[in-house]
Parts: C-alpha cells; sequence; structure tokens
C-alpha cells in the first residue's frame, strides 16, 4: 500500500514538474478559485460575481472601466451622447467576429442591450432604453426616453455582454436559454468546458478583435465551497488566483505566503456594503431618534478594526467610498452612549425596548459576528437584542422580503453607478413585499425621491454629485440603514502573474492583458 | 431462480414508486421558496418575476397535481431541469454519478477487505494483542462522526504531513496530461476520501468477522481439518473463512444505503465532486428537481445492491438455492 501510494505520488509530481512549465511558457494557464457557484455563464440575464466572472471572459461589450471611472474603447472604438442626452451613438471596431465566426453586428448589440433590459434583474440599467437604431453593420444608435447619467457605466462588460443574435435570439426563453451554459461569445475566451457547480474551462480566442491579446492560453475558474480547501490549493499552488475573499483569516493567513499578493484594489465598481437595515415601519423603529440612537452606540472602528482585524473599511454612507460620488461631509455618528440614551429617552424609550436582529447568512465574520457584537453594545442603552440565526438564504430572504424583520445585517452591492445599486433601496415607490434588495427598511422621504430623480437624468456630473450629496446628508440623517463597512473583498494571486485586473471592476474584466511573467 | 428474481425486482420497482412519492412531499414540507432562492442568485427580483419564475417551474399547480406531473416525467425518463443551474437534471446527475460510484465502491472494498482481514487476525487469538486492539479500533471508528474523522485527516495531511491531496478529485492543472497520469492522480486523491467514508464500516466488519470466525473456528470440522493437518493458512482462509463470510455479505449489501448517505458527507468534506455534494447545495438552494433526481438515484442504487446481494447470497449458500 505505502509502496503504491509512493509511486503514485512520485508520479503526480513527475507530471505537475513536467506539465507546469511548458504550460506557463506558452501563455499558460490561469486556475481561479471561487467560492461562488455560478447558476449559467450568461451575464445577460444574470446578475452576481459567480456569473460575472466567467461571462465578463465570454462575452465582450461595448465599452470597458479602467481603475479611473473612465469609460475605454472596447467592442466600440468611439461614442458620443447627442446636446440633448436623448442618443448615443456606438461606432464599432470593424472585424470582430464571434466564437464560432460570426461577424459581430450593430444588430447584435442591440439585440444585446434589448435582451439585457428586458431579461436582467436590474431594471433601471437600461429601463430608459426605448428603441435602437443599426442605420449600418457598425453603427449603433440608443434613443432614450430621459438623459440616462449611467447608461455609459451599464455598457460595461459586466453588465452589457454582446451576445450573438442568430443563436439567443431564437425565440427561445433567454433567462433559461440552453446557449446560457453553453454560450457562444464575443470575449478574449471561448467556453471549453463548463462543470456546473465544479469547473469553468475558458481556451484562449484565437480570433480576439484586439491585436495580441489575450496574452494567457487558458483560465479555469475552479469551484471550491469549503474555504480551507481552497486556502490550501493556494497554498501548494493547485490554484493561481482567489478573487472575492472577505475573512480576514483568510486574508492574513495568504499574505503570509510567500508566492502570493493581496490586493484590496479591484472592488469600487461592485461597492459591496456591509450594513445594518432598519424596518422602519416597526413602531420602535419608526422614530428617526430609536435608530439614531442605535448609530451613535455602536462602534464602526471597533468593528472593522478589531472584529474584522483591520481588513476592511468603514463604510459612512449609501454610496461606497471609493466612488466618485461619496459625500465626505456626511454625519458619521462616532459613539456617544450618551446622546444615544439621551435620544432613546426623548423618544419615549427610557426604560429600553426589546429588538430582534437578523442576518443574512454568509461569511460569519461580516454578519453573525458584528450581530452579537451589537447584542452586547445595544444593551448599554437600554436595548435587549436577541439575534435571529436564519439556517439558510431563503429564510432570511423570506423574513426580509416579507417585512417581517426589526433589524437585519446586509450586504448590498453598488454597482457601480448610484441609479443601479443605490436609488433601489432609498426610493419609496420600491417599497414592494415579497422582493429582497429593494426597499425592504420601507423608507419614505419626499425630498429623497426627488433628489434621487433628479439625478437619474442629470447629464452634468458635478450637478449630478451635487444631487447625491444633498441625498446622502438626508438619509445620512434619518438612518434608514447604519452603513458598517465596505465588506473587504481582497484578490490573492500568484506573484508572477503580470496586470492582474485593478480596474474598477477588478476580475469582472476581461483578462485579457493577464500573463505569466518570469 | 428467475421467479425470485422478478419478485425481486417488482418489489424494488413499488419501493422506487413509494421513494419518489415520499420524497417529493417530504421535501415540499420543508419551508422556503426556490423563486426566491432563484431571484436572490440573480440579484433580486420585482413581484412580476417572482411569479414567472414559479409559473416557469410549476410551482403554481396544486401539490398533488405537481405530483402526479412529475411521476409522469420520472416514468419517461425525465427528471426535470434544475432550478438552479440552467440543465437538465440527469445530465447533471451524469457528471457526478461516475465519481460518487468510485468513492463508495473503493470505501466498500477498502472496509470489506481491510475489516474481514483484521477480524480474522483477531479471531485466531481472541484474547491477544491484536485481538484487544482490534476491538478498540473497531469501537472507536464505529463511534467517531465520519465528518470529524474527514477533518483530522485534512488538518494531518494539510499541515504536518503533506502527503495526500485533501480536496477535489483530480489536479486541474494536469486534466491534459497522459490518461495513466491522470489516472494515478485521480487514486492520490481518491486514498483520503475513500479511507474517510470506510474507516466506520472498517471497524464493523471487523468486529463482525472477528465474531463469525470465532464462531466457525470453534466448529468441528475446523478441528477435523486440523487434525488432518492441513496448514493453518488454508483452515482460516479456506475452510472456515468461507463459512464466516456469509454474514459479511449480508451486511456488505445492506451498508450499501448506509455508505451512499455517508458519502454525502464525505464529499462535501473532500470537495468530491459526487452527488452527495450536489444533493447537499441542492437543498441548501431549494433546488427540489435535483434533490429528487439524487434522491431517485441513490435509492435506485441502495435496491439494485440489495437485490445483488440476495443473489449473490444464494449462489454462496447452497442451502438456499432450492426453496424460495
Amino acid at each position: 500500500m505505502s509502496y503504491f501510494m509512493r509511486a503514485v505520488k512520485a508520479a503526480v509530481l513527475c507530471a505537475t514538474a513536467l506539465t507546469a512549465p511548458i504550460a506557463h511558457a506558452d501563455g499558460g494557464t490561469l486556475v481561479i478559485a471561487s467560492t461562488q457557484v455560478p447558476r449559467h455563464l450568461n451575464g445577460s440575464v444574470q446578475s452576481g460575481l459567480a456569473t460575472g466572472l466567467p461571462s465578463t471572459q465570454i462575452f465582450a461589450s461595448p465599452l470597458r472601466y479602467d481603475e479611473t471611472w473612465e469609460p475605454q474603447p472596447y467592442l466600440a472604438e468611439s461614442w458620443e451622447t447627442s446636446e440633448d442626452g436623448l442618443s448615443v451613438t456606438l461606432n464599432l471596431v470593424e472585424g470582430a467576429t464571434f466564437h464560432d465566426g460570426q461577424p459581430i453586428t450593430s444588430e447584435d448589440v442591440a439585440f444585446s442591450i434589448m435582451n439585457t433590459r428586458d431579461h436582467h434583474p436590474f431594471k433601471s440599467m437600461f429601463a430608459p432604453v426605448e428603441t435602437i437604431d443599426t442605420p449600418d453593420a457598425q453603427t449603433v444608435v440608443i434613443h432614450l426616453s430621459q438623459p440616462h447619467p449611467a447608461l455609459l457605466l451599464a455598457l460595461s462588460p459586466a453588465l452589457a455582454p454582446v451576445l450573438p443574435k442568430h443563436v439567443f435570439g431564437d425565440g427561445q426563453d433567454p433567462k433559461s436559454h440552453p446557449a446560457n451554459s453553453a454560450p457562444v461569445g464575443s470575449g478574449p475566451f471561448m467556453l471549453d468546458e463548463f462543470t456546473p457547480g465544479e469547473a469553468i474551462v475558458l481556451k484562449k480566442n484565437p480570433n480576439f478583435f484586439m491585436e495580441g491579446r489575450p496574452k494567457l492560453d487558458e483560465i479555469i475558474v475552479r469551484i471550491i465551497k469549503d474555504s480551507s480547501a481552497l486556502l490550501i490549493a493556494m497554498e501548494n499552488g493547485e490554484a493561481d488566483m482567489y478573487p472575492f475573499m472577505a475573512g480576514s483569516q483568510e486574508i492574513r493567513r495568504l499574505e503570509k505566503v510567500d508566492h502570493l499578493a493581496i490586493t484590496s484594489e479591484g472592488y469600487a465598481g461592485i461597492g459591496p456594503i456591509n450594513w445594518l437595515a432598519f424596518n422602519t415601519a416597526s413602531p420602535k423603529l419608526s422614530d428617526v431618534r430609536v435608530r439614531q440612537a442605535i448609530a451613535y452606540a455602536v462602534d464602526r472602528g471597533f468593528i472593522t478594526k478589531a472584529l474584522h482585524r483591520g481588513v476592511s473599511k468603514p463604510q459612512r454612507g449609501p454610496i461606497i467610498e471609493s466612488s466618485p460620488f461619496f459625500d465626505e461631509t456626511i454625519p458619521e455618528y462616532k459613539v456617544d452612549l450618551d446622546k444615544a440614551r439621551a435620544l432613546m429617552a426623548e423618544a419615549g424609550f427610557a426604560d429600553g425596548m426589546e429588538l430582534t436582529v437578523d442576518y443574512i447568512p454568509g461569511p460569519k465574520e461580516q454578519q453573525q459576528t458584528v450581530a452579537e457584537y451589537l447584542k452586547s453594545q445595544l444593551k448599554k442603552i437600554g436595548i435587549e437584542v436577541t439575534v435571529r440565526a436564519a439556517p439558510d438564504f431563503p429564510t432570511w430572504a423570506g423574513r426580509v422580503g416579507g417585512h417581517d424583520f426589526e433589524l437585519t445585517m446586509d450586504v448590498v452591492f453598488n454597482w457601480g453607478d448610484p441609479v443601479i445599486g443605490v436609488h433601489r433601496t432609498y426610493l419609496s415607490d420600491n417599497i414592494r413585499q415579497g422582493v429582497i434588495w429593494s426597499n425592504t427598511q420601507s423608507y419614505s422621504n419626499a425630498r429623497v425621491d426627488e433628489l434621487l430623480n433628479a439625478a437619474a437624468v442629470e447629464m452634468d456630473e458635478a450637478k449630478r454629485a451635487e444631487l447625491y450629496a444633498e441625498f446622502q446628508q438626508i438619509v445620512a440623517t434619518d438612518v434608514p440603514v447604519y452603513w458598517i463597512n465596505a465588506l473587504p473583498y481582497h484578490t490573492a494571486y500568484d506573484k508572477r502573474l503580470q496586470n492582474v485586473p485593478n480596474g474598477i471592476w477588478g476580475t469582472l474584466h476581461p483578462m485579457d492583458m493577464v500573463s505569466w511573467g518570469e | 431462480m428467475t421467479s425470485f428474481l422478478i419478485r425481486r425486482l417488482v418489489y424494488g420497482a413499488l419501493l422506487m414508486l413509494g421513494v419518489v412519492v415520499l420524497n417529493f412531499l417530504l421535501i415540499r414540507m420543508a419551508p422556503g421558496d426556490p423563486a426566491v432562492v432563484i431571484a436572490g442568485e440573480m440579484g433580486g427580483a420585482s413581484e412580476e418575476m417572482l411569479a414567472a419564475i414559479r409559473q416557469d417551474y410549476g410551482l403554481t399547480e396544486p401539490l398533488i397535481v405537481q405530483l402526479g406531473i412529475y411521476l409522469g416525467n420520472v416514468l419517461r425518463g425525465d427528471l426535470g431541469q434544475s432550478f438552479f443551474f440552467n440543465q437538465s437534471v440527469v445530465s447533471l446527475i451524469a457528471q457526478r454519478i461516475g465519481p460518487t460510484i468510485l468513492l463508495v465502491l473503493s470505501a466498500q472494498v477498502l472496509s470489506i477487505v481491510i475489516g474481514t482481514a483484521l477480524g480474522v487476525l483477531a479471531a485466531r487469538k481472541p484474547s491477544g494483542l491484536l485481538s484487544g486492539l482490534v476491538s478498540v479500533f473497531a469501537t472507536i471508528g464505529y463511534a467517531v462522526p465520519v465528518f470529524w474523522t474527514g477533518i483530522m485527516l485534512i488538518i494531518l495531511f494539510a499541515s504536518v504531513l503533506p502527503v495526500f491531496p485533501v480536496e477535489g478529485m483530480a489536479s486541474i492543472k494536469l486534466r491534459d496530461a497522459p490518461w495513466i497520469i491522470r489516472a494515478a492522480d485521480i487514486a492520490h486523491h481518491l486514498v483520503l476520501p475513500a479511507f474517510t467514508l470506510a474507516i466506520i464500516y472498517l471497524a464493523q466488519y471487523a468486529r463482525l468477522s472477528r465474531a463469525s470466525m470465532m464462531e466457525v473456528l470453534g466448529a468441528d470440522y475446523i478441528r477435523t481439518a486440523r487434525a488432518k493437518g492441513t496448514p493453518e493458512r488454508t483452515v482460516l482462509f479456506h475452510h472456515a473463512l468461507r463459512n464466516a463470510a456469509l454474514p459479511i455479505l449480508t451486511v456488505a449489501g445492506l451498508q450499501f444505503g448506509n455508505l451512499i448517505s455517508g458519502a454525502l458527507l464525505v464529499e462535501t468534506v473532500f470537495n468530491w465532486p459526487g452527488m452527495g455534494r450536489l444533493a447537499f447545495d441542492s437543498i441548501l438552494r431549494r433546488d427540489y428537481p435535483t434533490i429528487m433526481g439524487v434522491l431517485f438515484f441513490a435509492s435506485a442504487m441502495v435496491v439494485v445492491a440489495n437485490i445483488l446481494t440476495d443473489l449473490s447470497y444464494r449462489l454462496a449458500d447452497p442451502r438456499l438455492r432450492g426453496g424460495a
């Protein structure tokens, strides 16, 4: 037995030694480890990181973004917004083809944007798109019902994959189209093999329209749901990159590994905010003073520095602090227990109250640990907190979507432009029973509605920033949500990797420049 | 023999029908709405979208109608579409049944061979040191939960003695290597999960074969064989073990179902890409058709294993061949 195992081990080591350098010499293979399980690979009808990562490799999009929030040419080599903001013209590159060799035309782009508008869960991305004209094969004219400042960002790889109309436009339901799991794409990598829940194997697209790209021969996404097994795979070189890593222990452990580099860059677009939401329809929480008292009692710094061991950054408002729209001057509620007690007394709860806190099942450190900290901390201002665990996501989603909660810990993404990921939480017309990540706080403020609706159509960046600044001041005073921290997403990767994507979309961006160095 | 087989097959089919109906009802009784999970995975949804999802997946029909439709589809060999993955349940299971069978059979063989060998050795000197050790090992092996053993082995082999891979079934970087290397790689990955799964049953077989052998070794014909000067090895493995093996065979068939349920935990701990892990993940996702499909296949495997056991039992024991 032991002889056999030694022989096996020797054979495997030999094989690893023999194959590894050969693979790396010519483009090479990048193995990405992920805990995220994609349902399928088509980001046109599915949001989220799990589908986004492979989808952005398989499909190209009209524009792409680097770390400056400025649009860059991709399938569109140039673009222009009309004076009145009601139409946007995209000029497509010539000679681009899908993975099956068919040319990528304006028809395909128009079809894809309409498909995403009608079937993607983020309705606000393309809701103002009325019609799309295709005067010639290289020109796309998008007509809008109102100016739409979020449009260019929504044309990013993660949000606007360009699909072949001849495959996806055959009349089958786009949400369950068989090609979603076996897509013909337009991006730098082509699907070779997809084993749901296990692995996605992508091969280089030799006819990619951007000269000299991609650099890698192959990208393999390995799904390892158990994070300790995943860390071992990163440590022993079985995997080369681990994006969306949020656990402080994971981050601290991989920081110590010599051959790995760790970065927190590449998550500004996703803008993941961990927060404590209030059900403002609850009689106990309808008084703003109670919510403010809780805000004054909770120590954001303790959570980020101690509970998260310094890996996460504090988040003071509804717009991620790394966004150009974030307003620095909003109230931050420095811990002040006396003030908190006074506010409780003013609100008529001098004798305290009982509250239940739910939390979204997810990384313990971001959710459960914080919920338990709230229990001890809020006791200091007379609030008796019961932490109510949910055995699984559907249970939690049922409670929060059904407005059957008082406080809940939640993680919500900004998705680049406030129109896409921020408005939904605060607009009063988005208070919808049974829908998670809508305005489940039942928060309603006429001025906020007005500001958000104005910002959604304001094409002047500076004026738009002013509208968002006022919005942030108001919600920071009303505290329908107490924002705690930006989820500390980090990417760990082999130090020999070059050009690891660090733009606003991080690894939800085509990895056509990633390569193996020495 | 033929009538026996036909009767067993009919019983097996009835049993499967019962399993399908029970599973269907049990799963639907669990709280949680699959439409919310799907919508959640998609990034939130509107009421219209939730309604559309429920419509798409046939969740708006009364339960009894859903059951009827499902049974009809199963009879036609259609286990439905996964709620979560954009694929048919049959294709998902087809990708995973191989790894599960490999794991379960490896564990079965490991536990029977090693367990029986230990038991036989222990039975030779029932009060000796080896016998005592086997008893202690068997008690511990039987008592510890399989996931704990798995985690301990992972800790041992991940950090202290990194000889075996602790997760997955194959090194992804070897996927283009020659088949012999890939086979060796899979064998290498199989060691820890197979051993973890085997350990409980190994302990049982050791106890069982020890007891059974002790009984047989006391029989007259063994004394006669020894008196004739038959070598001890022949006495043990030829004369005694043949008879002592009958209960082992019975238990092996019965244990098959337990092995499959044990595989669920072991696959989860070791990230083994089999049906067990698919079942575990599907339960969390409320992916009814996939859970039902996995249970269907697992039950079918158990039913087949039991029929095979009955048959092999009749082959091994001449006394049973005549009658029913």
